[in-house]
C-alpha cells in the first residue's frame, strides 16, 4: 500500500521529465546567475487586485520595478498580489517582514493602508501610485492624464472622417474619467481652432457621466458597446477600461473605417491590435516606479530620503502620447505642429487643461 | 447523510486467520486505513491534492524546467532542485498559514513580539471566518436536498446590509454592532429566501435561479457602490464609506499586536456552527429538513409541507451567508467596501461544505484549512504562485467528489454500505 503513491510520484515525474522532452541536452556548467540575488537592496511591490499581468498600471509599475534592478545589479526586486483590498495589509505585512527596502503600493485604494504601515516602520521608505499621501516616509506617484488624453482628443477629432468620436469607461470613477475629460476637451479645442464640429460620444464633461460598462475584465461588454458606437456613426473609439477596453479593438479590427486610441501603455506594443491604434494616451508609469526605486537606493546609501510627491505631466514627461506608428503618414504635419505648439502651451501654462479628477497634491 | 462506519472484524474471511481469533487493533486499524470510508477518502484527497500540487509547482517552475531539459546527463540535478522546490514551497504554506519558523527563531532571540508569532494564525482564521458561514449556509440546504449555489449573491446582500446599518445609524457600540450584524442576516435571509420561494411556488430549480441571482447581486453591488448614499466622501475609486467605529468588529487579540486582524466574527461563525448542528441534528425543524432532503414525496405523504421547508429552509441558509457578508463589511472590510471584497467566499462556500460533508463540525474544519492555504499562499509569495491555494482546494474537492477515482488510483477497498458521495437531491 504504502509505494503505491511513491510509484505513482516517480511515474508522475517521468511523465513531466518525458513531457519536457530534449530531456537528453547538455548539462550546464554551473548553475545559472540568479537575477541579483545577493543584492544588497531589496524593492517590494504589493499589487491592487487586477494583479502584475493586468495590462495596466500594475504592469506597468511592475516593468518599472524591474527596469530598476535591470538597471542597478544591487537592487533585488520581488511582487506581491493582491486580490481584494482585504489582502493590502497582510501583503504589506509581509513585505516589511521580508526585509524590504523599499515599499511601492500599486493603487489609490491601498494608500490610507499604506500609511498605516509606514507610520508602524518609520524606517522604511514606501511609495503609493496613483494615491496622495502626507506621510513623512511615503512617497507619492501620481499623474495628470488629462494632459495626455488632450492631446489624444485633438488628433482624434482631425482624424475623424463620420465627425464622431466615442469614449466609455469602465467604471464612473476619477482615475477613468480624467481621461474623458482630457480627450472631451482636446476635441473641443480642435473644433473652437479648426472651426469643425466633431461630436463625441460616451462622455459629457459638464454633467459628468457617459457610457460605463461597470467593469475592467469583460472585454466582450466592451465589444458590444463599442458595436454600437460604431452603429451611431463613431469611426473612432476611445476606450478607457484596462484589459476590458480590448474589446473595442476587436470591434475596430472588424470594421476597416473604424480605429482606435488606447490608454496607459503604447497599445501599439502592449496589444495585439497595433494597426488599428491611431495613437495612445501615455502614462509614465515604468520610468516614475523605476526613478522612485532607484531615488529610494541612493537615499539608502547616503544619498537624500526620499519624499514627497511626483506629479506627472507632460512638461517632466510623466504623460505623453504615443508615436503614430501605422498612422504616421495618416495625421497631417499641420497636426503634428499643432500638437507640439499644444504640447508646448501646456507645459507653459498658457493652457491649462482642467479636470475635476486632476492630482491635487503639491 | 454519510456515514463514518468502521468495517466489521468478521467482514470477510480471511485465510491466514481462523475464525474465532479476534483480529488485533492494528489489524483493524491497517483495514481501515485502506477502505474507501468517508474519514480516509478525505484524508487521502488531501494527500493526493498536495502530491499533484507538487507535480504543477514543478512544471510551472522555470528554473526546475530547465533541468529537466538534461535530464540523462545529469538527473540528479532535475530530482533535488524539484525536490527542494516542492518541500520549500509547502514549507513557505506552512509558514504563512501555521507559524513562521524565522520569526520563532527572532522570538527565541527576542527581537521579535508573541504578537508577531501569532500573525500566521490570525491570517488563517481571518481568511476562514466567511468561509465558515459560507460553508454552513450551502451544507444545511445540502441537507434539505437544496443545492445553494447564490451564496456569493446572499452573502453580497448581507454585506450591505451590514454596511448601511453600520454607518446610517448613530448608536453606542452595545447596539450599532448587534444590530448590523443583525441587519446583514436579515438581506441574506431575505435575498436566499427568493430561490426558495420560487421553487415552493413555481418549481424554478433553486440552482437556475440561484446562479441567475449571483449575478443581479453583483451588479447591484457595483451599482449600489456608485450611488450617492453608499460612495465614499474622501476616496474616488469606487468603494463605500467606511462603518463607524461603534459597529466595527472588535479584534480578538488586538492587545497582542495591531497587525492581527482576527475579530469577532469568528466567535459568531463558531456560533453559527453550533446553531446549525443545533438546528439539524435537536429541533423539529431540523427533522423537517432532514426527512424533505431524504425523500421530499414521504414528508408530503406524512403531512410536512414541502414548499415552506424549501422556503425556510433557504432563508436561514441566506441568513447564514448574509453573515459572512456582514464580516467582512463590518470586519476586514470595515474601511469601505469595494467590489472585491467579497471575493468567491459564497462559491468556495460550495467546496467547503462537500469537503466537511455538510456537516457543521466538518465544514468549520474545512473552512479552516482553506483558510490557511489562502494565508498561506498570499504570505508565500513571490516564491510560490499565489493560484497554489485555489488550485489545491479544487483538487481536494475533485477527488472529494469522485471517490470511485481515489478508491481506483489508490487501490482501496469499498466499504461495506457502499461509496459515499455527497449529493443534493433537488434534480
Amino acid at each position: 500500500m504504502a509505494v503505491k503513491p511513491f510509484k505513482l510520484a516517480v511515474a508522475g515525474l517521468s511523465a513531466v521529465g518525458l513531457a519536457a522532452l530534449a530531456a537528453c541536452g547538455q548539462a550546464p556548467s554551473e548553475n545559472g546567475g540568479d537575477d541579483n540575488a545577493d543584492a544588497s537592496f531589496k524593492a517590494c511591490m504589493v499589487t491592487d487586485s487586477g494583479g502584475v499581468d493586468d495590462k495596466s498600471f500594475n504592469e506597468s509599475s511592475w516593468a518599472g520595478m524591474e527596469a530598476a534592478a535591470e538597471e542597478n545589479d544591487d537592487i533585488e526586486v520581488q511582487v506581491k498580489e493582491s486580490s481584494s483590498e482585504t489582502d493590502y495589509d497582510p501583503n504589506l505585512q509581509a513585505s516589511v517582514d521580508d526585509g524590504c527596502n523599499f515599499v511601492v503600493g500599486v493603487g489609490g485604494l491601498m494608500t490610507e493602508n499604506v500609511n498605516t504601515i509606514a507610520t508602524a516602520n518609520p524606517d522604511i521608505p514606501f511609495a503609493t501610485v496613483d494615491g496622495f499621501s502626507e506621510v513623512a516616509n511615503v512617497y507619492s506617484i501620481q499623474f495628470d492624464t488629462a494632459q495626455s488624453a488632450f492631446l489624444a482628443g485633438y488628433v482624434a477629432a482631425s482624424q475623424t472622417k463620420t465627425g464622431k468620436v466615442a469614449t466609455w469607461g469602465g467604471v464612473n470613477i476619477p482615475p477613468v474619467t480624467i481621461f474623458m475629460d482630457g480627450f472631451a476637451e482636446g476635441i473641443a479645442k480642435h473644433n473652437e481652432d479648426k472651426g469643425t464640429n466633431v461630436e463625441l460620444l460616451g462622455w459629457d464633461e459638464e454633467a459628468q457621466d457617459g457610457t460605463f460598462i461597470n467593469t475592467f475584465e469583460d472585454a466582450a461588454a466592451g465589444k458590444s458597446t463599442s458595436d454600437t458606437f460604431i452603429t451611431q456613426g463613431a469611426d473612432i473609439l476611445f476606450p478607457v477600461a484596462g484589459p476590458a477596453g480590448i474589446g473595442a479593438l476587436t470591434a475596430a479590427s472588424e470594421n476597416d473605417a473604424v480605429s482606435a486610441i488606447w490608454v496607459d501603455t503604447d497599445g501599439f506594443e502592449s496589444t495585439e491590435y497595433g494597426a488599428e491604434l491611431i495613437t495612445s494616451a501615455e502614462k509614465g508609469l515604468a520610468t516614475a516606479v523605476k526613478d522612485s526605486v532607484l531615488a529610494a537606493y541612493d537615499a539608502a546609501n547616503g544619498g537624500d530620503a526620499i519624499s514627497g510627491s511626483y506629479v506627472g505631466t507632460l512638461a517632466n514627461d510623466g504623460v505623453s502620447i504615443a508615436p503614430f506608428h501605422d498612422f504616421d503618414s495618416a495625421v497631417s504635419d499641420e497636426t503634428k505642429a499643432e500638437l507640439d505648439a499644444l504640447t508646448q502651451q501646456i507645459i507653459d501654462g498658457s493652457l491649462v487643461v482642467e479636470s475635476p479628477s486632476s492630482p491635487k497634491a503639491q | 447523510m454519510s456515514t463514518d462506519t468502521q468495517a466489521p472484524a468478521a467482514d470477510q474471511p480471511d485465510a491466514d486467520e481462523t475464525p474465532e481469533q479476534k483480529p488485533s487493533f492494528m489489524r483493524l486499524f491497517g483495514r481501515y486505513l485502506t477502505e474507501a470510508n468517508s474519514v480516509m477518502v478525505t484524508i487521502y484527497s488531501l494527500l493526493l491534492a498536495f502530491f499533484i500540487g507538487g507535480i504543477l509547482l514543478i512544471v510551472s517552475d522555470e528554473y526546475v524546467r530547465s533541468t529537466y531539459t538534461y535530464f540523462f546527463a545529469r538527473p540528479q540535478d532535475a530530482l533535488s532542485a524539484s525536490w527542494y522546490l516542492v518541500r520549500d514551497s509547502y514549507i513557505a504554506l506552512f509558514e504563512g498559514a501555521i507559524l513562521n519558523l524565522s520569526t520563532l527563531e527572532r522570538y527565541s532571540a527576542g527581537t521579535a513580539e508573541f504578537g508577531d508569532l501569532l500573525r500566521p494564525l490570525s491570517e488563517t482564521l481571518t481568511y476562514a471566518t466567511p468561509l465558515i458561514f459560507t460553508g454552513l449556509a450551502v451544507g444545511l440546504a445540502f441537507r434539505a436536498g437544496l443545492f445553494n449555489i447564490g451564496a456569493q449573491g446572499q452573502m453580497i446582500f448581507g454585506m450591505l446590509g451590514a454596511l448601511i446599518v453600520g454607518f446610517a445609524l448613530d448608536l453606542p457600540p452595545v447596539l450599532h454592532l448587534p444590530l448590523a450584524v443583525i441587519a446583514g442576516a436579515l438581506a441574506g435571509a431575505a435575498f436566499g429566501a427568493v430561490p426558495g420561494v420560487l421553487k415552493a411556488t413555481t418549481g424554478a430549480h433553486e440552482v437556475i435561479s440561484s446562479i441567475m441571482l449571483n449575478n443581479i447581486a453583483a451588479l447591484f453591488l457595483v451599482w449600489a457602490i456608485g450611488t450617492e448614499f453608499l460612495h465614499s466622501e474622501t476616496k474616488s475609486d469606487l468603494i463605500t464609506k467606511p462603518v463607524d467605529e461603534s459597529a466595527v468588529m472588535p479584534k480578538l487579540l488586538s492587545s497582542l499586536g495591531e497587525s492581527l486582524r482576527v475579530n469577532w466574527a469568528l466567535i459568531i461563525g463558531v456560533a453559527a456552527a453550533v446553531f446549525t448542528w443545533w438546528l439539524l441534528s435537536r429541533s423539529t425543524f431540523g427533522f423537517r429538513i432532514r426527512a424533505v432532503g431524504f425523500n421530499e414525496h414521504a414528508s408530503a405523504t406524512a403531512g410536512m409541507r414541502i414548499g415552506s421547508t424549501y422556503t425556510t429552509t433557504m432563508a436561514v441558509a441566506g441568513g447564514l451567508a448574509g453573515l459572512a457578508g456582514a464580516a467582512l463589511s463590518l470586519g476586514v472590510g470595515s474601511s469601505g467596501v469595494t467590489t472585491n471584497t467579497a471575493l468567491e467566499y459564497g462559491f468556495d462556500g460550495i467546496t467547503v461544505a462537500l469537503l466537511g460533508r455538510a456537516n457543521p463540525g466538518g465544514i468549520v474544519a474545512a473552512a479552516l484549512l482553506f483558510g490557511a492555504l489562502k494565508a498561506g499562499a498570499l504570505s508565500a509569495q513571490p516564491d510560490v504562485p499565489v493560484d497554489i491555494s485555489t488550485l489545491l482546494q479544487a483538487i481536494i474537492v475533485l477527488f472529494i467528489a469522485a471517490p470511485a477515482l481515489v478508491k481506483a488510483i489508490l487501490h482501496l477497498r469499498t466499504p461495506r454500505g457502499g461509496l459515499v458521495t455527497l449529493e443534493a437531491k433537488g434534480w
